[in-house]
């Protein structure tokens, strides 16, 4: 086996190791908790969402009327929520306690009342 | 940017609700004798009903009958914005916007300016309002000052929107460095309390545009009580409702109106006096009760 060939097994090894090193890592990371919100007018279901500090989760919002916002500006997270579709946030609570989040779309007579709570705990 | 207050941009207390702003006001472009005052009001919310106001119709007529006690009439009054509650039926947002014009039409003041809150327009885009009241922003010039007023409502996601946006730089492009600028809106432009919905999402921007020029100061609403920050050199002042108040932003989990107290009638409603005083180089804000204990 030529110096050059012998470069190229080891580059290919390396990389296979990387390949095999990441596709385990991917198998055991689990797959992170998706939480669905469903938003109405004037509220969300759940109200409360239950969360675990440093664990992040996706959040799925959808609406079954108008269009709303979820609003949680202690994570730094917004969307809109259009009907028919599927809005995502992702959080990774980083403090606990109870933190408000809003609708800041203004939905209609009942808009200022359109909150629900993020509560982290340890 | 983050707010703050910062007791060094205010001069001193002047007596009894009078207070003054150091910040927000040049000589560059007024002569003496140039003094003025000009009158806020905000958030008279015509058309709400509930225990947190059992005057609700008796209110804003009292406020008209304050203003035009006033021992000097002011130059001009301005209503920052709800005008009136909010309402789905169409036609019922248009007699509450209807009713409230016939109401102030007894301001003895006839320079009266308004834009719209989001109770009057965000549900139509600003579409009855225009109908009674004309252009959600525009600009007007007194007396050397500089005056514009910011529609941060009619976009239901309180946007100010990149079409009001260009238009307020070319409207400030034209405005030199030290030129005396007062901003009306009605939400913050800053993120006050998100958390209650007491931003402009894109307020930024807006502030931005504002800021190389050295005398602007905002005077807006929505949040029912005075408030009073600086981002960078600009002073931001809300006023208070003239319907009910609502809880010192973060101070309670919900955003809910202050409890009327019988012992108290009107308690933290009420409306402000803003003077322009070219010798001092400041405003002066005096807040008024909407009557007199």
């Amino acid at each position: 086996m030529t110096p050059r060939s012998l470069s190229l097994v080891a580059l290919a090894s390396v990389a296979l190791i990387a390949i095999i090193t990441t596709a385990a890592h991917v198998a055991a990371a689990p797959p992170e908790t998706v939480i669905k919100v469903v938003a109405k007018r004037f509220d969300y279901t759940p109200g409360a969402i239950q969360l675990k500090k440093g664990v992040p989760v996706v959040i799925e919002l959808t609406t079954q009327d108008v269009v709303m916002g979820f609003s949680a500006p202690d994570f730094g997270v917004r969307a809109d929520i259009l009907p028919e579709k599927v809005a995502r946030v992702r959080i990774v609570p980083d403090k606990t306690g109870t933190f408000t989040f809003v609708c800041d779309i203004f939905c209609g007579a009942g808009h200022e009342e359109m909150e629900g709570t993020i509560v982290v705990s340890d | 940017m983050k707010p703050s207050f910062d007791r060094r941009d205010f001069l001193k207390f002047a007596g009894i609700g009078g207070l003054v702003f150091a910040s927000g006001l040049g000589t560059r472009a007024r002569a003496a004798g140039n003094d003025f005052y000009f009158v806020q009001l905000s958030d008279c919310h015509w058309g709400f009903e509930g225990p947190p106001n059992p005057d609700a119709k008796g209110t804003l007529p009292k406020a008209v009958a304050a203003v035009n006690a006033l021992p000097e009439p002011p130059d001009f009054v301005v209503f920052t914005g709800d005008l009136t509650h909010i309402t789905e039926d169409a036609r019922e947002r248009r007699r509450r916007l209807a009713e409230f014009k016939d109401i102030v039409s007894d301001l003895k003041v006839k320079d009266v300016r308004f834009m719209p809150g989001e109770h009057d327009a965000s549900l139509d885009q600003g579409k009855a309002y225009r109908e009674s009241f004309g252009d959600t922003h525009y600009t007007f010039d007194h007396k050397g000052v500089h005056f514009i007023v910011v529609d941060n409502v009619s976009d239901p996601r309180a946007l100010i929107g990149d079409d009001q946006l260009q238009w307020l730089a070319a409207d400030l492009a034209k405005q030199s460095p030290d030129a005396d600028i007062v901003v009306f809106t009605h939400r913050p432009l800053f993120d006050l309390y998100p958390q209650w919905d007491w931003a402009t999402r894109d307020g930024a921007k807006a502030i931005d545009l504002l800021v190389p020029h050295r005398n602007v100061t905002v005077f807006y609403g929505h949040i029912h009580q005075e408030n009073h920050r600086m981002t960078d050199h600009i002073a931001h002042h809300s006023a208070k409702s003239l319907m009910f108040p609502l809880p010192a932003p973060g101070s309670q989990p919900k955003r809910e109106p202050v409890p009327w107290d019988p012992a108290q009638p009107y308690r933290g409603l009420g409306f402000r006096n803003v003077e322009a005083e070219v010798a001092k180089n400041e405003f002066e804000i005096t807040e008024f009760p909407v009557q007199k204990a």
